[in-house]
């Protein structure tokens, strides 16, 4: 077999560094700096620091409330997962069709990525207003149904409905992709031969979108779990009663609010780590009973 | 030309390492925390100091928030590129105190022969700020105290006149109200600034031991065994009995708006907010403000401040500190007191301050009529141990430990007892870890 390579490996290299050199300033760097931290205790305005071992470690893992914001940001990441990608599984199914005004249907399905998540944050916050928004006549229909300022899994439900509001786009463009990529004889032989729309769907369809659907799958709850800031933030803050403390808010919280950054950086490899095993769990044991075609 | 002069001027001012500007004025920066109307009031005082004098040059820099301020001002600091003078909220004086990296203001009037009357600050302000010896570390700048802000036209409509002392008068007023058809009583938001912080000071009850974190590092919370609890306990059963009602910004009108806009009858609110809140309410209906009541059977004390302080960070050119000294010296006179307590509700700080405009007659006449009270509240007795004001590590993290546990049992998760026990056990173990984190230093 042959094989195209560069017989000057310093070209090769030239042209790799930048990319190199971006990610060792904006990730290895910083993560670097983090675990250091995350062993240490650090003064705030750097006055100096001791080094503790896994002392901030084991506080954390000692600390109901930490655990607590584990386990709803594993409950956001699945149900935001979920919702937003039935959403835009649905979605794509329908534009595939190429029903009337599908293109402009696209473009519109499209456009909601393109919006800030603290912009989305505030849209929802007034929708889900429980005395001013549109929320507000279901209240006035059902007095006291609907709370989020009060309830917890109120506020939680609406979070997650935000926050599978922005993922909708970015696995609708995949999903259509991928049903574009089949081949419309495929679909048109089993037209030929009876199958009717859900038929389909269900028979040739989504068993060849297994791949994309995978792939979503990893890349939307990776970024439920670190991308969830700035929903939170401006929805919620974490509240009420810490019924919204997501990890990525509860780092943000202790380490720039309460200045507590050995804390914080232990939380940010805790995270890092989490979804550093995510993903590894899932390339090596699910890919495997996905199909490739 | 005109932009090419802007652009020159915006380059020396990014690369203000040599602190001097292309007219050969010293350049320093100046970052605050404040935004909105009061941001700009603090822009103002800038452009009046530049206009001053032509030897210095102060570039301020809102940074839109407190907090904000606090943190960009520590990463700054890490990278060398921090500003001369920062302004830093209440909460934090513990954090950087205990940071050292700092120019005591007292210390550097006196380096720079500035002459400043320190006795003349008010001492439930100054003292806020002092070291043990009683020297300013930073200078008082916006301050503020809480006040019940009470709608008249409401009580008229119920048959009342007079506002509250007593929190017992409180809930008799909310019953009255509530009984004269008035929908919403009491706008409500969970502020440990004023529901935990100021209420102690008022009724000289400790927040936490070490006499409120003053005397040592080793220092635990005790609130949960003060009168704050029989409060809480009150505001709940308020809450459950409807004569008082959650408003916050993520339910989205805010304690302060439902009052301005009419729907409520009290709100408790930092003076600060009286130039806001008249030009909300603009008229629509007779209001003032009062003192935050005491239980009866307690001897009333002073409030202490809320709002924020100027520290001057270490690390600069002697330059730069004699401009900041300037700019210090310059927000200390009676005149610009003067425009400052105009502008924002905020209280002079100084005794002349208070007096000039005691005697021009400023507190007689709407809308600044009001405002003297926040005074009477601050100077209501002279600050005892308990009643200095709080200087606790990570107090941040603390009052978000008490909001979340109070949230907790207003949403009847547990009880306030429960609640305010587990905040004042997970606060303690916030206090150890700061004091393990400065181990073997004091607190100046």
């Amino acid at each position: 077999m042959r094989r195209a390579y560069f017989k000057n490996n310093w070209i090769a290299a030239l042209v790799v560094a930048p990319q190199l050199l971006i990610i060792f300033v904006f990730f290895y760097w910083p993560s670097s700096q983090a675990l250091y931290w995350a062993f240490t205790l650090e003064q705030p305005w750097g006055g100096g620091n001791e080094w503790v071992g896994f002392e901030n470690f084991a506080f954390l893992l000692a600390d109901d409330r930490y655990w607590q914001s584990v386990r709803i940001s594993v409950i956001y990441a699945l149900a935001t997962t979920a919702l937003a990608m039935c959403m835009a599984l649905i979605l794509a199914l329908f534009a595939d069709r190429q029903l009337r005004g599908y293109k402009s249907f696209r473009i519109g399905l499209i456009w909601p990525y393109a919006v800030a998540a603290p912009a989305i944050g505030l849209a929802f916050r007034f929708i889900f207003n429980p005395s001013a928004g549109v929320a507000s006549y279901l209240n006035y229909a059902f007095p006291d149904i609907w709370n989020p300022v009060m309830n917890g899994s109120h506020a939680m439900t609406m979070v997650v409905i935000a926050g599978a509001w922005k993922q909708v786009s970015y696995s609708f463009i995949f999903f259509l992709a991928g049903l574009q990529a089949i081949p419309r004889s495929l679909t048109e032989a089993a037209a030929m031969e009876g199958a009717r729309h859900l038929r389909r769907m269900r028979d040739s369809q989504l068993p060849l979108l297994t791949p994309t659907f995978f792939v979503l799958l990893v890349i939307n709850i990776t970024d439920s779990f670190t991308d969830s800031f700035g929903i939170v933030d401006t929805m919620t803050s974490g509240g009420p009663a810490r019924a919204t403390n997501l990890m990525v808010y509860k780092i943000y919280e202790d380490g720039f609010r309460g200045l507590d950054y050995s804390g914080a950086a232990a939380q940010s490899i805790i995270l890092m780590l989490l979804v550093i095993a995510l993903t590894f769990v899932q390339f090596r044991y699910i890919e495997r009973r996905v199909h490739y075609t | 030309m005109k932009l090419a002069y802007a652009s020159a001027t915006a380059l020396a001012v990014a690369l203000s390492t040599s602190a001097v500007s292309a007219e050969g004025k010293v350049t320093f920066e100046y970052w605050y925390g404040l935004s909105g109307q009061l941001g700009d009031a603090v822009q103002q005082t800038c452009d009046r100091f530049n206009a001053s004098q032509d030897q210095y040059e102060i570039v301020c820099i809102g940074q839109d928030g407190y907090a904000n301020a606090v943190q960009n001002s520590i990463a700054a600091f890490r990278a060398g590129q921090h500003p001369t003078v920062v302004q830093a909220y209440d909460a934090g004086t513990a954090d950087l105190m205990m940071s050292g990296e700092f120019y005591p203001v007292h210390q550097m009037m006196s380096d720079f022969g500035i002459d400043i009357d320190w006795d003349d600050y008010f001492p439930g302000i100054a003292n806020y700020y002092a070291s043990s010896k009683g020297e300013l570390f930073s200078m008082p700048f916006n301050s503020s105290t809480p006040m019940l802000y009470w709608n008249k036209a409401h009580y008229a409509a119920a048959g009342l006149e007079e506002p509250p002392a007593t929190w017992e008068e409180f809930e008799e007023r909310l019953k009255a109200l509530k009984a004269a058809g008035q929908e919403c009583a009491y706008a409500y938001a969970p502020a440990t600034w004023i529901d935990l912080e100021q209420f102690s000071m008022a009724h000289g009850v400790p927040v936490a031991s070490n006499n409120n974190g003053y005397d040592g590092l080793d220092s635990e919370y005790v609130y949960n065994t003060t009168i704050h609890v029989k409060h809480m306990e009150n505001i709940k059963r308020w809450l459950d009995e409807d004569l008082l009602e959650i408003r916050t910004n993520q339910g989205g009108l805010n304690a302060r708006d439902s009052f301005s806009q009419g729907e409520c009858s009290h709100y408790f609110g930092s003076i600060a907010s009286h130039q806001t809140v008249t030009n909300l309410v603009d008229g629509a209906f007779e209001w003032d403000v009062t003192m935050i009541p005491v239980y009866e059977g307690t001897e009333r004390q002073n409030t202490v401040v809320g709002g924020a302080s100027l520290w001057v960070l270490s690390g600069k050119s002697d330059e730069e500190y004699r401009g900041a000294a300037q700019y210090l010296k310059f927000l200390a006179t009676p005149e610009s007191e003067r425009i400052w307590s105009t502008n924002t509700g905020y209280i002079p700080v100084t005794k002349t301050g208070v007096n000039e405009l005691v005697e021009a007659g400023f507190y007689e006449e709407a809308p600044f009529k009001g405002r003297e009270v926040a005074l009477e509240s601050l100077t209501y007795t002279e600050p005892g141990p308990l009643t200095r004001g709080i200087r606790l590590g990570g107090f941040i993290q603390a009052r978000s430990e008490w909001s979340n546990e109070v949230q907790a049992a207003l949403q009847g998760e547990k009880t306030i007892q429960e609640a305010l026990d587990t905040a004042v056990e997970r606060s303690n173990a916030i206090l150890s870890k700061f004091a393990r984190t400065y181990r073997g230093k004091e607190l100046p």
